[in-house]
């Protein structure tokens, strides 16, 4: 006869499994996950666009050229800075990462409270709140990554875009190719460190609702 | 007769909300056999989604307990709860609860998955499962895109999948016209028969209680009665899907 201890503990979904249900879920609410991205993508495009933005003139102030300094001072570009981001800039872009950070912790507990019903159906059905974490950290995690990539090319092409109207083909012949990638990479860690942090709350969250709103009926 | 699946021992549920607090359950005793179809039956708010709520492991009783196939569901945690539902009850509910974004198909395979089964075989069970139910030419498609007796259908495969002991229907044919909340019945009356599965239904439907072999009635979180086939056929006679008492 069963008892207590000969039922086991519930089977672990796989995280290749988690992440396939919470991909199918996403492309099915695309226009939503757009939505949701569009926070991200502009809060990375933006620091992205300085950071590039910042080796791009350094690389031209460092190339010493008369013809260049007079198109950077008519930018009004302080050479003699070094082209170093000020503190002004250093806070605005701080500012823009937090509240896309908001942005998204915000738009995951709406689809979370939406769901209640949803994820009542699933642990009836025999998800754990484990699967409940993961399935929501992931698909949070995946609007993010997927926001600081277009995020990142958007800023990539607005940098190199601007400085090719200002500086011509010395933006090319200087181009600080390291330097970019650089930037490149600390803003696509940014966007990551951001969308996980963003996940955990509403992830958590979610667990925490009963399976007994499954049976709740609201019309 | 066969051996008690479901035992209800004096449960009661009390929901405490402020000063005031609900006698939702005021003592219930019931046992449910083996292979049995047993309709709950008592006016809106007597108690029966409650009652469902305790038998599915999803809420615990306030004084009392529960033993589901000789398992005492007060013992167990959140995850062997969990392992519990997936594998010794199907939910069905009213509103059919579809997760919308996945397919019939998706809908069906997810408990099988959520039972361990690596997804190429869960997909396959879903499948036939789906086939039984009458579905196997709508399996890409999302709930939004059939009929409400279809996807009653659905749920009820996806109850099925994982070939539990138990089927919960609460009100299965609450948003349902009659006609296909007597098909919904017939099917679940076929998986009786077939499967040997043990339905436990609430319901205010009297075409439910056709093919009940005990109708437990229920008002103001007591039982009022129970009665069992022979006194049910003398009871309701000859009622059949049209015919409303
Ligand atoms: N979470 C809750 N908090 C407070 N009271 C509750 C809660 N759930 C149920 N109740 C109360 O318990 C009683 C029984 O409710 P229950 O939902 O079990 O009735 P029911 O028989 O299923 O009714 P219906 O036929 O309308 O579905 C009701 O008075 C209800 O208001
Ligand atoms: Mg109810």
């Amino acid at each position: 006869m069963p008892n207590a201890t000969n039922i086991p503990e519930q089977t672990r979904v796989s995280w290749p499994i988690v992440f396939s249900v919470s991909l199918a879920g996403l492309r099915r609410r695309f226009a939503r996950a757009m939505i949701t991205m569009a926070g991200v993508v502009l809060a990375i495009a933006f620091l992205c666009y300085m950071l590039v933005n910042e080796s791009v003139i350094r690389a031209l102030i460092a190339e010493g050229s008369d013809e260049l300094n007079v198109l950077l001072q008519n930018a009004n570009v302080d050479i003699f800075s070094g082209g170093k981001t000020d503190a002004m800039t250093l806070l605005l872009i701080s500012l823009t990462l937090l509240t896309s950070l908001v942005g998204i912790i915000n738009a995951m507990l709406m689809a979370v409270s939406e769901r209640v019903k949803e994820i009542g159906t699933l642990k009836c059905l025999g998800a754990t709140d484990q699967f409940v974490v993961r399935a929501y950290f992931v698909e949070s995690t995946i609007q993010g990554v997927c926001g600081s990539m277009i995020g990142l090319l958007v800023g990539l092409i607005v940098a190199v875009g601007v400085s090719f109207k200002t500086y011509g083909l010395y933006t090319f012949s200087t181009f600080p190719v390291s330097g970019v990638l650089t930037s490149l990479l600390m803003s696509l860690g940014a966007g990551a460190a951001l969308s996980v942090t963003a996940a955990i709350i509403p992830a958590y969250m979610a667990a925490r609702k009963q399976p007994v709103e499954a049976l709740r009926v609201e019309e | 007769m066969g051996d008690v699946m479901v035992s209800c021992k004096g449960v009661k549920k009390t929901f405490v909300m402020g000063k005031e607090s609900v006698h939702a359950l005021r003592g219930v005793s019931v046992d449910i056999i083996r292979g049995e179809y047993v309709s709950i039956m008592g006016p809106s708010g007597s108690g029966k989604s409650t009652l469902f709520n305790m038998i599915g492991g999803l809420d615990t009783p306030t004084d009392g307990g529960v033993e589901v196939d000789g398992c005492r569901l007060a013992d167990l945690n959140s995850s062997q709860l969990a392992w519990f539902r997936c594998r010794k009850i199907g939910f069905i509910f009213q509103s059919f609860n579809l997760i919308p974004t996945m397919s019939a198909l998706e809908n069906v395979t997810i408990p099988r998955i959520f039972a361990g089964h690596p997804p190429a075989k869960a997909k396959a069970d879903a499948t036939r499962v789906l086939e039984r139910v009458g579905l196997g030419h709508r399996l890409d498609h999302l709930p939004s895109q059939v009929s409400g007796g279809q996807q009653q259908r659905i749920a009820i495969a996806r109850a099925l999948v994982n070939e539990p002991l138990i089927i919960l229907a609460d009100e299965p044919t609450g948003n349902l016209d009659l006609h296909t909340g007597k098909e919904i019945i017939d099917l679940l009356n076929d998986m009786k028969q077939n499967l040997g599965v043990t339905i436990i239904t609430a319901t205010h439907d009297m075409k439910m209680l056709s093919c009940s072999d005990k109708i437990i009635r229920i008002e103001d979180g007591s039982v009022k009665s129970v009665d069992t086939q022979a006194s049910v056929k003398v009871k309701v006679g000859s009622i059949d899907g049209e015919t409303v008492m």
